[in-house]
């Protein structure tokens, strides 16, 4: 196959062989996971990261990079990597999963893993919605949102309120913890939050959460303007972006 | 920290849920990830005390389903890694074993069977056999011991771990609650000073130097575009599997070249039909004894050379015809007629064995 001419700038971890990647157009896994390529080429950190991807559209990243990775099931990829990380302390373990995988199916898993504070880095791709199967309701849909199985929009009263993920993490963990919430319509923010949440488990403070506000054009049923829209105004408003928990550091005035 | 756990051979009077501890000591296992569910408890309590004095590891999980991934983690990170369930627990570890059935990882399960279906009771049956042979959504590519005695638990968790490791298919010790809980005697011993390899373990990820640039990355993954991608994996795995299944089957035979009956049990369930065979050969009657310790693979040559010869086999198991299942799909298109004696969820005595011989000779 003819290469481009140009090439879009690509972090070295990235494995170029599988790209173009297999995400749908307009889709934020690419974004989130450059992100995260970068966070890793700036911590030099390629020859001892571990990437866990779950069930659903994450596991199309599992040769992603040029990194060990491990395609897991559904909701499983926290304890997966918390068992590596338990046997091989000296690896980086990531665990990457949308929101059907962390706060429905593998909710159990990440509570605990939360609690237990693991040294391990879950970051977590909230798209309002389960993408692989087509559309579904899950934890993170918004009140009146359309989704295959809230067809007229969904409803509180039956179906509750949306999932607040790292609000939850943040009230269950140590201190030692670090959460927050990026968004992939802010890359470089994004970026930074995965070098510190990275850099928690490297310095061995605890554990770490990202939550990913993403993108699903294909079931949202958007054009990119109306994508953007509720990527960059809907979303946030329920969702709030920023750092939720950080943890205190030396020189942080608490010696 | 003391260094070796075991040395020279000992002569101990143990439960069977710490003979497991020290087997797993003795095959110099690394790390039990695990979760309490009676009748299996004892495992975890009996490593949790020896592991820190080894420096191994240990991981109490929120559940089985967390038990069996974090253990997955552990073998793919280079350790030799297992953990033990029952019951409903078994059920849930059915899915991270499909999981390592799909991608070979050699993962070692010790089930201490309890009464079902549903929570049961937490003593006792063999009403595991199916699923612990063929539970997941795969086809049953996993190696099942079926131990009958301490001695047992002892040898065969410590050969679970060399089976894992050399064929990479899950690997279970099938056990009961009668076997875990009870107290009997029995050598310990340190497996290399009896001239015994240990396989070793390989880490999955985490190899060294930088993927993409000293060696390829390890992806490793358990899901396929297309049914013919599937297919050609799977048909790789079970080629495998047809290759290494008479290898790796055992199973144990007393008169069976003369005998007419065959009585045919597996488990704590053979030790009565040994005993009753052997009382009633003392006696002169043409009665036989064949006890698969292999449930996955079944001895299935050695089982139909007994079959052919006998002119019926009577089953005995602590179910309802699950060991019963295995052996007729084994034994298919022969005439040797198969007479149950299936007691689901209760022990069964030596003397019930005999005198049901009795009616039938």
């Amino acid at each position: 196959m003819a290469m481009p001419l140009v090439q879009p700038p690509m972090p070295n971890s990235w494995r170029r062989e599988t790209k173009p990647h297999k995400f749908c157009p307009g889709c934020g896994h690419g974004i989130a996971l450059r992100a995260l390529g970068y966070a890793i080429d700036d911590l030099g950190i390629q020859d001892r990261l571990v990437f866990g991807c779950d069930i659903g559209c994450s596991l199309l990243a599992w040769d992603f990079f040029n990194v060990d990775t491990v395609q897991t099931h559904h909701g499983r990829t926290t304890p997966v990597m918390t068992g590596i990380k338990r046997a091989r302390p000296e690896l980086i373990c990531v665990a990457y999963m949308g929101d059907g995988g962390g706060y429905a199916i593998g909710a159990q898993h990440l509570v605990n893993a939360a609690v237990r504070n693991e040294k391990i880095t879950v970051i977590l791709v909230n798209n309002t919605q389960y993408g692989m199967t087509g559309g579904q309701m899950a934890p993170t849909t918004l009140p009146g949102q359309k989704t295959e199985t809230t067809p007229y929009g969904r409803d509180p009263e039956l179906t509750g309120m949306p999932m607040r993920g790292p609000e939850m993490v943040a009230a269950i963990t140590e201190d030692g913890a670090y959460v927050a919430r990026g968004t992939v319509s802010k890359p470089r923010q994004l970026r930074k939050m995965f070098i510190r949440a990275l850099q928690n488990q490297i310095e061995g403070r605890g554990f770490a959460f990202v939550e990913v506000l993403s993108t699903c054009p294909t079931n949202w049923r958007t054009n990119a303007e109306e994508t953007w829209q509720l990527l960059e105004a809907e979303m946030p408003k329920y969702f709030h972006i920023g750092e939720i928990k950080v943890p205190l550091v030396k020189g942080d005035g608490d010696d | 920290m003391a260094d070796e756990p075991l040395t020279g051979e000992k002569r101990v009077f143990m439960t069977g849920n710490e003979v497991v501890a020290w087997a797993a000591l003795a095959a110099q296992a690394d790390i039990m990830y695990g979760y309490p569910i009676t009748p299996q408890n004892e495992v975890m309590h009996y490593w949790t005390r020896l592991a820190p004095k080894y420096n191994k590891g240990f991981l109490q999980t929120e559940d089985e389903l967390s038990a069996g991934f974090t253990t997955i983690g552990g073998v793919m990170a280079g350790k030799k890694a297992f953990t033990a369930t029952a019951g409903p627990g078994n059920i849930l570890m059915q899915e991270p074993v499909a999981m390592a059935e799909a991608m070979r990882l050699p993962v070692v399960v010790v089930i201490m069977q309890r009464g079902g279906p549903s929570t049961g009771t937490v003593i006792y049956s063999q009403q595991e056999v199916m699923l612990t042979a063929f539970g997941g959504n795969g086809e049953g590519l996993r190696v099942v011991y079926s131990t009958a005695t301490h001695q047992e638990l002892f040898d065969y968790t410590i050969k679970a771990f060399n089976t894992a490791w050399r064929y990479r298919f899950p690997t279970f010790v099938l056990a009961d609650g009668y076997q875990g809980k009870m107290r009997e005697p029995l050598t310990i011993y340190n497996p290399v000073e009896r001239g015994l390899e240990l396989v070793p373990p390989e880490p999955y990820v985490g190899r060294p130097g930088t993927p993409g640039v000293d060696r390829p990355p390890g992806h490793f993954r358990n899901t396929y575009n297309v049914e013919e991608e599937l297919n050609e994996v799977l048909r790789g795995h079970i080629a495998d599997w047809e290759r290494v299944a008479e290898e790796i089957a055992e199973h144990e035979a007393l008169g069976t070249e003369d005998a007419k009956l065959v009585v045919v049990a597996h488990g704590v369930v053979a030790r009565a039909a040994k005993e009753a065979v052997q009382e009633l050969r003392a006696e002169g009657l043409p009665v036989g004894y064949f006890r698969p310790i292999t449930l996955r693979p079944l001895p299935s040559a050695a089982l139909l050379a007994v079959a052919r010869q006998a002119e019926k086999l009577l089953v005995v198991e602590s179910a309802y015809g699950q060991f019963g299942r295995l052996l007729r799909e084994a034994l298919y298109g022969l005439t040797v007629e198969m007479v149950p004696l299936y007691k689901p969820g209760v022990g069964v005595t030596p003397e019930e064995v005999v005198a049901r011989c009795r009616e039938i000779v």
